[in-house]
């Protein structure tokens, strides 16, 4: 199915979002992620499953002033 | 030496003995974050939120901050007051707390706030239990406005973010020092402890220093500097210094015995 991954149209094969997250190599501890401008938080990533379509932003803390 | 942990800052239902907020912007290395917070005993520091990096390379960033120092999120990156709001939402399920320092800029030359969407995005935060902290430019009337959205302190800048150049904003935010009821921050710009301690000794409540700190040669050090300086300039506002005056005042008896 496709899926807008921070911004970008990508092709996935993951169901659930966790499968997603790892798919692409991230560690999940230190993400925060958004399906469709809604927070989802870490419990539910591995029951939540995608659709064609969703828009997901993965994001992380970073250095900032 | 006078202790002065009694005179504490207090942000919304939280009070900082620490009157300097620092921020993880710019370090040469995540590393130093933490010896820095320990040096300069700051008690909040600023973070960011972006599209992760996969490139990263030392993880994540909340890893190098105590657990004690409350995190202050900020919205840098919003050009609007929704996105300033979504950033904070996102921040807060993220487990950051309810500090968010709003920052919205469309200003890309100079990086300078915009005030009417920092109005906006302060209102709706604060009505939703946001402890809010508008980075702003300093304006008293947008200080009042600020004041009665909601916002539990204002920020205004010393001069442009980044530029080390002190506070070139200096009437203005004594102004608002004067007629604000809200505690002043000054924010951005400050490059050096005397500058911290300029912003102290003419009545802020705190400043918060970011790339002084962080890109200097030995940000411990530094930390250090400026937290004494904040409280050396916060003693001096305590102690009410008096007045300059035009003409010398004699500190001893100029009327002796060496003449009639």
């Amino acid at each position: 199915m496709n899926i807008k991954l921070n911004g970008n149209n990508i092709e996935s094969n993951s169901l659930f979002l966790m499968d997603l997250v790892l798919e692409k190599g991230f560690d999940p501890a230190s993400l925060v992620a958004e399906v469709n401008q809604e927070v989802i938080r870490q419990e539910a990533w591995k029951s939540l499953s995608l659709k064609d379509g969703d828009s997901i932003e993965l994001l992380s803390f970073v250095g900032g002033g | 030496m006078l202790d002065t942990d009694n005179d504490a800052l207090r942000l919304g239902d939280t009070t900082f003995t620490s009157r300097l907020l620092t921020g993880t912007g710019k370090f040469a290395s995540k590393k130093q974050i933490t010896p820095m917070l320990e040096a300069s005993g700051s008690q909040m520091i600023t973070v960011a939120l972006r599209r992760v990096d996969p490139t990263a390379s030392e993880g994540n960033i909340l890893n190098y901050i105590p657990k004690s120092v409350t995190l202050l999120p900020n919205t840098s990156g919003a050009r609007t007051a929704d996105e300033a709001v979504r950033i904070a939402r996102i921040a807060r399920e993220a487990g950051c707390g309810k500090f968010i320092k709003i920052e919205v800029i469309t200003d890309m030359q100079y990086l300078l706030p915009d005030n009417y969407q920092t109005l906006k995005a302060t209102e709706i935060l604060a009505k939703e239990g946001f402890i809010v902290l508008p980075y702003m430019m300093p304006d008293i009337t947008v200080t009042k406005q600020l004041h009665d959205a909601g916002a539990a302190a204002v920020m205004p800048l010393g001069s442009p973010i980044g530029t080390n150049r002190g506070l070139e904003m200096k009437p203005m935010i004594k102004m608002i020092i004067e007629t604000s009821k809200l505690p002043v921050i000054v924010d951005a710009g400050i490059g050096r402890p005397s500058q911290a301690a300029q912003a102290m000794e003419m009545g802020a409540d705190a400043v918060l220093v970011n790339t002084a700190i962080a890109t200097s040669g030995d940000p411990s050090m530094a930390g250090c500097a400026f937290a004494m300086a904040v409280k050396a300039g916060r003693m001096a506002y305590l102690a009410d210094m008096a007045d300059t005056k035009t003409t010398a005042r004699a500190s001893s008896p100029l009327t002796g015995f060496l003449r009639e």
